[in-house]
């Protein structure tokens, strides 16, 4: 059977790969098999970003986002950001290890000198420690919070995106932990939570195993589906070895869609079990993504 | 010279909009437009109906007017918080039960956008965006890039919008405008307790846009919405002019305004 393909509807997210698999860390669930030393994508250059952000103005392109790897690995990130934020609101995804006082002054600085939000997108595992620790990596703990208090100081308020890997009736129970630790250890009264399915993809796929048969996506199901809620439909990556049609499957050589935005195939087949993981849970790449159904509100503040 | 008075997210607050009338009363203006959701929020839905209807107001269907008139079962809000979810669905249920079926029936008679030729100006009115009723566009979110291709897809030279609930005007450097008229139905997350419209003037190709405050009775909206059993986050937001609610969908400039 042939897998359905989708059209890009409209370049409404740009991602830049900016330091293509190069992260200090080595977490569990890497998606893409980020680490130390790993090399299957490269950096880009200030003069890469500038070129593609010309073309994707020109395709109308509604936001940016940064990813790796690590981006704060980059010596020329800030530079990047500060020209993207002339052209559209941006986003960064980090794992604030590397965000000494020195980058949180920049990075405020930045914000305040743009008319675009600049957001900046914290991973954090687990409100526990050790928990978080053992997937993130010895001591990433304390230095994320640390980084969370220096970013609030300045004025910024950061998204933090956590893994879910809990059951979905616990949801308001670590929610509400998480809240506390936030405001607790890094000052951060009003917090900004966002939460991520776990993608079987990269080391995850490998934690994980590929033990039970997974949905793919096909022609049927898209049948009367808001196809908008894919990224492919609305997202393109730039790397350093060219253009793919998302964040998640930049390991899949059949995703690659040309050298340059502007040479980019317009469709692609959802050929991949993370394409059903998108299609389940929709646009989680995005700042903000569908509720989980199911999932029970925590209590409103002032309530019992 | 045409001047136009536009606003949207009415949110049942039948004070704001009575206020919002009278004031647009003393403007001299030509037209009258309401982008949509008359309900939500605030109390007795159906109050907000004749007002609407007796200064002739033109409206178009925003998604809570889509949802009623469709009987759905939520609000079609677009919120992705569990907590925002929450009390969205609070409010629709309410409004759900107390809007009239004959009410109701008007609502789906509303078309979904409108476009108007105004001194050789092509004008398009949407709840949302231009491509989904329940499509935010946040001031600090959208690229000026991604507002011209929004007005090449409404083939529009002027692009006005609510569904956010705070207001906001960009002229392009194409020379094409956005303006996103604001709310009525609740004041705009900067602790101030009124609420705004817009003000559009057209003149040799030429507008200008003015955001118009209205003060209005927000203690007797209060009083009434405590009267109704709304929850008590939805009338401190009317009574401080600081959002309780709805926080998550915020891009962080708009965000970092706010208190909460």
């Amino acid at each position: 059977m042939n897998p359905p393909r989708v059209q890009l509807s409209h370049l409404d997210n740009l991602w830049f790969q900016v330091t293509g698999t190069l992260c200090n860390l080595a977490c569990t669930h890497c998606f893409n098999g980020s680490g130390p030393g790993v090399r299957t994508f490269d950096f880009l250059s200030p003069a890469d970003v500038r070129r593609e952000l010309g073309h994707a103005a020109r395709l109308g392109v509604r936001e940016i986002f940064f990813t790796g790897g690590e981006p704060f690995l980059h010596p020329a990130l800030l530079e990047m950001l500060a020209d993207s934020l002339r052209v559209a609101p941006v986003t960064v995804l980090t794992n604030a290890t590397l965000l000494p006082e020195r980058i949180a002054v920049r990075l405020a600085e930045i914000e305040r000198a743009s008319s675009y939000s600049l957001e900046i997108r914290v991973s954090l595992d687990s409100p526990n420690e050790t928990a978080n620790d053992a997937i993130r990596g010895a001591g990433v703990f304390s230095r994320v919070l640390a980084s969370i208090e220096r970013l609030c100081r300045h004025g910024l308020l950061p998204l933090v995106t956590v893994v879910r890997n809990w059951p979905l009736e616990d949801e308001p129970e670590i929610l509400a932990s998480f809240t506390r630790l936030l405001s607790d250890r890094a000052g951060y009264h009003r917090p900004r939570l966002k939460f991520l399915p776990a993608l079987p993809l990269g080391r995850e796929l490998v934690r994980i195993g590929a033990l039970h048969d997974e949905p793919f996506v096909t022609e049927e199901m898209l049948g009367g589906f808001d196809s908008d809620l894919l990224m492919c439909s609305n997202s393109r990556v730039v790397t350093d070895r060219g253009v793919w049609v998302c964040p998640l499957l930049v390991e899949m050589p059949d995703a690659r869609l040309g050298s340059h935005l502007a040479d980019a195939a317009p469709s692609y087949a959802l050929r991949h079990r993370a394409c059903y993981t998108c299609y389940e849970f929709g646009v989680f790449c995005s700042n903000v993504s569908p509720a989980i159904e199911g999932a029970t509100p925590p209590a409103a503040p002032g309530e019992p | 010279m045409r001047r136009l008075a536009i606003f949207g997210g009415i949110y049942s607050n039948h004070l704001a909009l009575a206020a919002a009338l009278a004031d647009v009363a003393r403007r001299n203006v030509d037209a009258i437009y309401c982008l949509g959701d008359l309900g939500a929020f605030g109390p007795a839905p159906d109050r907000v109906f004749p007002l609407l209807r007796d200064s002739g107001v033109v409206t178009i269907q925003g998604n809570y007017d889509n949802s009623l008139a469709l009987g759905l079962p939520d609000c079609q809000c677009g919120y992705t918080d569990p907590r925002d979810n929450s009390f969205a669905r609070l409010s629709y249920d309410y409004t759900f039960r107390r809007t009239s079926p004959k009410n109701k029936a008007w609502l789906a008679t509303l078309p979904a956008s409108l476009h108007l030729e105004i001194e050789d100006l092509r004008v398009a009115l949407f709840h949302g965006s231009p491509r989904k009723m329940n499509e935010f566009l946040w001031e600090s979110a959208c690229s000026d890039a991604f507002l011209e291709y929004l007005l090449d897809f409404a083939r529009a030279d002027v692009l006005c919008v609510t569904h956010t609930g705070i207001k906001w005007h960009r002229a392009l450097p194409s020379g094409r405008h956005v303006v996103n008229v604001g709310a009525l139905g609740r004041p705009e997350n900067d602790g101030g307790t009124n609420v705004w419209y817009a003000l559009l003037t057209f003149a040799n190709r030429f507008l200008s846009v003015e955001f118009i405050p209205v003060v209005y009775d927000y203690h007797a909206l209060a009083a009434e919405m405590q009267g109704e059993h709304l929850p008590d986050e939805f009338i401190e937001t009317i009574l401080t002019g600081w959002w309780t609610t709805c926080l998550e969908i915020l891009p962080h400039k708009e965000r970092a305004r706010g208190r909460f």
